[in-house]
């Protein structure tokens, strides 16, 4: 009994000594997305809820832009980029450096919007002759 | 009007005198009753800015944009108004096979075999009322905004290419190949079918479509078909205009003056 309560405090002793587990996006070993924003601050909603929203609202404001033609919104392709895309390269992809693809990469989602829509921010499109 | 034809002619300066009283509602009268409409001059300065939409405000079916195209002063071999449609839209792939390339806008030239007659006919998506490439699109995406321009949404366009055939003016192209040059405010990309926006972009911010702006003769006038007063609709109601294949009864808002 007596070394049953020895084992049982030193068993104590070792939990309190042992260091606290270390959350994923700590840093550390754990990987984690590069979030680089240059202008912090001018969103048009909290960062917790862009985090999770912001699909929603660009999907609901490419029907009524598209669709109703309604302009000037808020929410909008093209001011995320204008504002998002990297000092280095101009543009939101490219490298998991920069802002959509690098979170998009952590998780593994699949971006599509740049099949159409251009990430480069600033950009004048050239066209060709006929 | 001249200024030499009023020094030769007093009855010219008489009209123009008799003009002037009117000379806001653009035609002069020649006898009571019997009107002349302005017509000649510089067609681009008829062809004022429309107003930008508000921002937050949707397309209005009060409105019906058009375009009319005066294909007598349309130049043999001048591309402008193609070179500045594919700059505006970012169309910039040059495929192998020429018969793949985007054509949002082409210039057709009819001869006339039994004179001889050339005609020049600027074509594109005819933006009609009643849309066959709307009818047949089986995912919605194919349609018609509130003021009459017809688009492609390309996010629910699957690219089946139904659309190109049911349109009788060819005026739906299918992109073959991955872009990545596009004008950030003309987003468009493989897989896709796509045609002539009316500069969507532009109209809705209160500007002219580019190849409207382009042209160096004037020959384009772009506008609202609804509104009495605008400069598309006086010219509609004071010389003839035809509508291609106006059989089919879709209603075109691109209409052609001279073919």
């Amino acid at each position: 009994m007596k070394l049953l309560r020895i084992l049982v405090a030193l068993f104590a002793a070792f939990i309190a000594v042992s260091p606290a587990p270390t959350l994923a996006g700590d840093g550390g070993r754990t990987a984690t997305p590069v979030i680089a924003i240059a202008n912090p601050g001018h969103c048009v909603a909290p960062v917790e809820e862009m985090r999770r929203n912001h699909m929603e609202m660009l999907k609901h404001q490419r029907d009524r832009s598209l669709r109703q033609g309604i302009r000037g919104e808020p929410t909008s392709l093209n001011a995320c980029i204008e504002c998002h895309a990297s000092k280095k390269t101009g543009s939101v992809l490219g490298s998991n450096d920069n802002f959509c693809q690098s979170c998009h990469a952590y998780v593994a989602v699949k971006l599509d919007c740049f099949e159409c829509h251009q990430p480069k921010a600033g950009f004048k499109a050239a066209g060709v002759k006929p | 009007m001249s200024d030499q034809g009023t020094k030769l002619n007093p009855r010219r300066s008489f009209i123009a005198t008799a003009g002037a009283g009117v000379a806001g509602l653009g035609f002069t009268v020649i006898a009571p009753g019997l009107h002349l409409m302005a017509v000649a001059g510089d067609a681009n300065a008829a062809n004022a800015a429309t107003d930008a939409r508000k921002a937050g405000t949707a397309a209005s079916p009060t409105v019906r944009w058009g375009l009319l195209i005066d294909a007598n002063k349309c130049a043999p071999g001048c591309t402008k108004c193609i070179d500045a449609c594919h700059t505006e839209n970012g169309v910039s792939e040059k495929l192998s096979d020429p018969r793949q390339n985007s054509q949002w806008i082409r210039k057709i030239e009819l001869v006339d075999r039994r004179n001889g007659r050339v005609t020049q006919l600027p074509m594109m998506c005819q933006h009609c009322a009643n849309p066959p490439c709307v009818d047949v699109c089986p995912t919605g995406a194919s349609m018609k905004r509130a003021d009459g321009i017809v688009l492609v949404d390309r996010h629910t366009c699957i690219g089946c290419r139904y659309c190109m055939m049911a349109c009788p003016y060819k005026a739906r192209s299918f992109v073959h190949t991955p872009l990545h040059d596009q004008n950030p405010e003309v987003p468009r990309g493989q897989g896709c079918v796509e045609s002539c926006t009316l500069c969507v972009h532009r109209v809705d911010k209160g500007q002219q479509p580019a190849c409207v702006e382009s042209c160096p003769n004037g020959a384009m006038t772009f506008g609202d078909l609804l509104d009495p007063a605008s400069a598309i609709a006086q010219r509609i109601a004071s010389v003839p205009t035809t509508q291609v294949r106006a059989d089919l009864r879709l209603d075109q808002g691109v209409r052609y003056q001279g073919i």
